[in-house]
């Protein structure tokens, strides 16, 4: 590494340091840390980061441990949802925002307590699917996380109502690591919200959340990202499946400057299914990049992705999904779609649908397609009467809806229709 | 025949040998092994190259030399050892000839086995053939006819003695050395190669053929192919490889440049049988080719291959849309078994407006081998009605091969329309089944399937190399059913 | 012709053939009926020799066990099955399939390739005896066909392939009354003397177009009745249950 790459990396790592006052002594910090030491900060050189450039992450600076003043968070709720709060802002807990009432077979707490107070289950479990050792904003989130949620949800126990969880900003300019736990044991269910919302200013948000679902095990899980137009993000959940689990991520990016995911899923056992589904509105300057890896090492086994963008002004959207299927994996049903709609001239849609296949007898298939609006299809509907703009809103929620009538909660799928129609009204 | 159990299919494997696996015993005349400065200026001078050549050949090989071999394609082989090749392996110079008479009869004997019958082919089908063997143009046929209709049609060293403007102006302007490790070596070393120009508004009467041969042992094989459509003209060119069965690896660093300029249209077929190795993955010829075609106003590429040998190939013949209304076309079969590896597609780069592109790829895996789609599809920013659609297609026959698909679609403009579809799945037993119970035993019924699978691209092909093509995929598919 | 004794057929351990009986001589035409689920569609498989399913007992053709045979070998024998969901195979033209099945049949008997003329010729007879449309034997096997252009499809080749012994499972289902009518009339027309039809349905309204000589009632894995063409029309008035529940109470 040159000394100047060098440098830059000690400077950024340095916005981290004064807030890791936590003790971890665990085994995947230690891993992570010997890591950094080679670590560099990802190029468009690596076939990984191939569409996205992270200058704008690692060459600002951010301001140290922000003070805060939230009261209210009303307007981060989903209304009617009826969820456990878990409230985060600037990366710290807010006890006083938080509603957990602690209900059985269901263990909510700060992953720093968890630390403290479920030691072997946080041993048996932290780091141990985290991308640390190989990739460079992991092993930052496994050495200097400050706070996140863990979850543990008992066997047999379906959860009474979904988790939320607000991840909130207030600051000119923070970053933080959100780190979160969730181990769900067998046959157990439970439904996670995840949102990122900013309340003023921006941040850099990289947040690693590992994901347990075990025999029979139901998640449903939701990602919404909804920072200001100046905030950055990386995102990595990494989830293990067992036998006849299903697990569901549905990601819906509506704002923020750069937004990165990375899914790993390994699917662990017979009988699972797994389904990504993803959605990206972007406009302005946004960048969107969704990375995928579900990989398929027993047989019988289903997975299904579809990921969708509108892509408005100057925006970017990359989606890179790939699929394993190891050779273990027969009778794989595996399908990954990806549709693109460009609304303008400067907007640019990067697909990359990948398929590596090494067991025969499966059904994969993946398809791309990057286009704009049918112009014929609003031709027809202003022969009928409908106006040129509610044609192009009728048309673009007709294209998104494919992702939101995959969304369970009513509440939720409101919230996001009515976000969705704002944009383009 | 009784039922047909692996075990009978490996037996009658063993006595079934790669059909071009013999050598030809002809005095050759060799370079020492080896490469540098002095091999590049020693092949020039065999070669009487003027001094622009040998200076471009330099410029090269002093680029190649900071150049790294590419790493990122899903294959895996020991690295090439690039001193221990001869770079140059000529069959001893004769007089000039005049008539067939005058050929060596090892040569004559060789095309024989090749199933190139210089005198029949002159007699029956209308393709003039080319013949390369370790990287020397050994013989041209129909210069004549050609020649009457203005059309080049030969060697590339002797378009270079007897037409420098041509291959000065074009050559390197697809492809520069520049563009790749192995472009880089192939313009440093290439001995020969083919060159065709088809003159303004002229259609090319007759498929135009180069017929690779490698023949010496630890050679390298780096030819050059320059095709220029003139505008307004037409050529179907026709390309076909074999070498001998040997236990090393041979290197295949090949470089194809085809410009099309307005209203032209060149159709480009290849059928790749290069010695896939044995069994075992002992021998066999890396392939690690550039093909690369410039498209002007109207003009059109049109790529097919259909790829049944080499061990490891490494090949994406892409089109540069420049002009407007220009389309570019990929039909590919590539079939692996044993332990071959291929990592290959296309690139279609659209610059102009209303440019096309078509890409249908087939894949089958068959034994331990490992089959990649790679593809890149950009539509650039002012590229204005840029249509893509690409069908990538695998198919699976037992379960120890791999099935890859590695898509890149870049958009950037919003009036393009750009679909993929792939799709991956095993040989229907259903349908083999179904043969079988009409008569048709699972060998058959196989071949059947899989040419029913690549037709669409097989009918790209000119008649005569359809029906070759047909009869490799089913060779090149024997002893993969379990 | 056919001779079927004590057939066992089971598939991922479940029994669905449990000691099957049956005789076919030539000439005759057998129909076998039964509820779902009885087994019809297995022995048709079993007796084109499917892999899926192990199988004990004795299949005879005329004397000669064909129980270990491999399906083509099978076909090369005589035996024809009319499949109950044809098989679509893309890019494969119904020409080209047909021609490789003759004379892989022909190759079998140690016969020389069937001359394209003579091939031609054949093809454009049996086209017409069932009713086939030209642009249906040039178009990939059974790609995009419509149900009942699969069924004709289905007896088009029996009529190429001359088989001893037909097999038409539930040739009958998705047909149209006039498409039903053409597929029993190439039937009918290519019954003879030497080969036998064994004709699997649910309903009995395809045995008014084929006149079965023996009817025989499938159930459990076994025939459970047997008699004559009266037996169908006593079963499509009174249903299975009369059958099966004396059956049930043992």
């Amino acid at each position: 590494m040159s000394v100047v790459l060098e440098d830059k990396k000690q400077a950024f790592l340095a916005n981290f340091v004064a807030k890791s006052a936590d003790k971890d002594s665990s085994i995947a910090k230690q891993e992570a840390l010997k890591a950094l030491e080679n670590l560099e900060f990802p190029t468009t050189r690596d076939e990984y980061w191939k569409y996205t450039r992270v200058g704008k992450i690692t060459n600002a600076n951010y301001s140290q441990s922000p003070s805060f003043n939230v009261s209210d968070i009303s307007r981060y709720l989903v209304e009617g949802l009826g969820a456990y709060l878990v409230v985060f802002v600037n990366g710290f807990f807010s006890e006083e925002l938080s509603e957990i009432s602690q209900a059985k077979g269901i263990t909510i707490c700060p992953i720093a307590k968890a630390r403290k107070e479920h030691v072997d289950e946080f041993d048996q479990h932290f780091g141990r699917l985290s991308k640390h050792e190989s990739q460079f904003f992991s092993a930052v989130n496994t050495v200097y996380n400050t706070n996140g949620v863990y979850l543990n949800i008992e066997k047999n126990s379906v959860v009474d109502k979904p988790i939320h969880m607000i991840n909130l900003t207030d600051a000119a300019n923070a970053a933080y690591n959100p780190r979160n736990l969730f181990i769900v044991e067998e046959n157990a269910e439970v439904t996670i919200i995840n949102s990122y919302e900013t309340i003023s200013g921006s941040s850099f948000t990289n947040s690693t959340t590992e994901i347990y679902v075990n025999e029979g095990a139901t998640v449903d899980s939701y990602i919404l990202q909804n920072q200001s137009e100046t905030s950055k993000q990386v995102n990595e959940i990494d989830v293990v499946q067992k036998a006849n689990s299903i697990y569901t991520a549905n990601t819906v990016t509506l704002n923020g400057e750069l937004v990165r995911n990375n899914y790993n899923i390994e699917v662990k056992g017979q009988g699972c299914k797994t389904n990504l589904y993803g959605l990206c509105l972007t406009s302005g300057n946004q960048h969107i990049d969704n990375h995928t890896i579900i990989d398929h090492i027993e047989p019988n086994c289903e997975s299904n992705e579809v990921y969708i963008g509108v892509l408005d002004d100057s925006s970017t959207a990359v989606f890179n999904g790939k699929v394993f299927v190891r050779s273990e994996a027969q009778k794989t049903n595996a399908y990954q779609q990806n549709k693109n709609m460009l609304l303008t001239d400067d907007a640019s849609a990067y697909s990359k649908p990948e398929l590596e296949i090494y067991a025969d007898d499966v059904k994969c298939s993946h398809g791309s397609t990057t286009g704009q609006v049918d112009e014929e299809a609003i031709f027809y509907l202003r022969t009928r009467g409908v106006s040129e703009l509610n044609a192009r809103k009728m048309m673009i929620r007709a294209f998104a809806n494919e992702i939101l009538e995959n969304i369970k909660i009513d509440a939720l799928r409101a919230v996001l229709e009515s976000k969705i129609d704002e944009r383009f009204s | 025949m009784g039922k047909y159990t692996e075990e009978q299919l490996e037996k009658e494997l063993e006595t079934q040998e790669y059909k071009y696996g013999f050598v030809t015993d002809i005095e050759t005349e060799k370079a020492p092994i080896g490469l540098s400065e002095d091999i590049i200026r020693l092949i020039s001078a065999k070669k009487n190259e003027p001094n622009w050549l040998l200076e471009y050949r330099l410029k090269a090989y002093k680029a190649w030399l900071t150049m790294e071999e590419p790493e990122w394609a899903h294959v895996n082989y020991p690295k090439v050892d690039f001193q221990d090749i001869y770079y140059y392996a000529a069959p001893k110079p004769k007089k000039q000839l005049d008539s067939l008479d005058e050929v060596d009869s090892e040569l004559l004997e060789m095309y024989e086995k090749l199933g190139i019958s210089i005198d029949e082919q002159k007699k029956l089908s209308n393709v003039a053939v080319d013949i390369v063997m370790d990287s020397v143009s050994v013989k041209t046929t129909f210069q004549d006819t050609l020649a009457k209709l203005g059309i080049i049609f030969g060697s590339f060293s002797d378009a270079v003695q007897n037409h420098p403007e041509l291959v000065k102006k074009y050559m390197g302007t697809i492809v520069p050395y520049t563009d790749n490790y192995y472009a880089a070596l192939n313009a440093a070393v290439f001995t020969d190669g083919s060159f065709c120009y088809i003159p303004k508004g002229v259609r090319c009467p007759m498929e135009l053929s180069t017929y690779f041969r490698i023949n010496e042992a630890q050679t390298g094989q780096f030819e050059r192919t320059l095709v220029v459509a003139d505008q307004g003209s037409y050529v179907s060119y026709l390309e076909g490889c074999t070498a001998p069965m040997r236990d090393e690896n041979q290197l295949h660093a090949a470089v194809v440049e085809l410009v099309a300029l307005d209203d032209a249209e060149i159709k480009y077929s290849t059928v790749q049988n290069w010695y896939p190795g044995d069994k075992e993955g002992k021998g066999g010829i890396y392939n690690f080719v550039t093909k690369r075609g410039l498209c002007e106003k109207n003009a059109k590429i049109s790529w097919t291959q259909v790829e049944t040998g080499s061990s490891v190939t490494w090949k994406y013949p892409s089109c540069i849309l420049k002009g407007d209304n220009s389309v570019g076309e990929f039909y590919s079969v590539a079939v692996t078994n044993n332990l071959q590896q291929a990592d290959t597609g296309t690139k279609m780069l659209h610059l102009g407006k209303n440019t096309k592109s078509t890409i249908i790829s087939k894949g089958v895996s068959a034994g331990n081998s490992q089959n990649s789609y790679r593809g890149l599809v950009k539509i650039n920013k002012n590229a204005i009605n840029a249509r893509n659609f690409s069908q990538c297609d695998s198919l699976l026959m037992g379960n120890k091969c791999g099935a890859h698909t590695f898509p890149y679609i870049e958009v950037d403009n919003k009036s393009a329309k750009v679909e993929h579809e792939a799709t991956t799945s095993k040989i229907g037993e259903d349908q083999i089944f179904y043969c079988n119970q009409r008569g048709i035993d699972t060998e058959s019924a196989i071949k059947l399937i899989v040419n029913g699978y690549a037709k669409d691209v097989l009918n790209q092909l000119p008649m005569e190399f359809a029906v070759e093509a047909q009869k490799l995929l089913a060779i090149s598919l024997e002893g993969s059913v379990g | 012709m056919l001779s079927i004794k004590n057939l066992h057929a089971s598939v991922d351990g479940t029994e669905i053939l449990k000691g099957l009986n049956l005789e076919v001589n030539a000439g005759e035409v057998h129909a076998i009926m039964g509820p779902n689920g009885s087994g019809k569609s297995t022995l048709a498989s079993v007796l084109a020799g499917k892999e899926d399913y192990e199988v004990l007992g004795e299949i005879t053709l005329n004397g000669k066990d064909i129980s270990d045979l491999a399906p083509e070998e099978r076909a090369a024998e005589g035996v024809f099955l009319a499949f109950q969901y044809p098989v679509e195979i893309p890019g494969v033209s119904n020409v080209n399939f047909l021609k490789t099945a003759v004379n892989d049949i022909r190759a079998f008997k140690g016969l020389p390739p069937m001359l394209a003329k003579d091939f031609l010729k054949l093809l454009k007879e049996k086209r017409a005896l069932v009713e086939l449309d030209k642009k249906l034997t040039n178009r990939s096997v059974n790609e995009g066909f419509s149900g009942g252009e699969k069924k004709r499809n289905e007896i088009f080749q029996m009529a190429m392939l001359k088989p001893k012994l037909a097999i038409l499972d539930e040739t009958d289902s998705g047909l149209d009354i006039d498409a039903l009518r053409i597929v029993a009339n190439g039937v009918n027309k290519l019954k003879s003397a030497d080969n036998a039809t064994i004709v699997i349905t649910h309903y009995q309204r395809l045995l008014d177009y084929i006149i079965p000589d023996f009817v025989h009632v499938l159930y459990d894995g076994k025939i459970i009745k047997s008699g004559t063409k009266e037996l169908a029309l006593e079963l499509e008035e009174k249903g299975y249950d009369w059958l099966i529940k004396p059956e049930m109470a043992q």
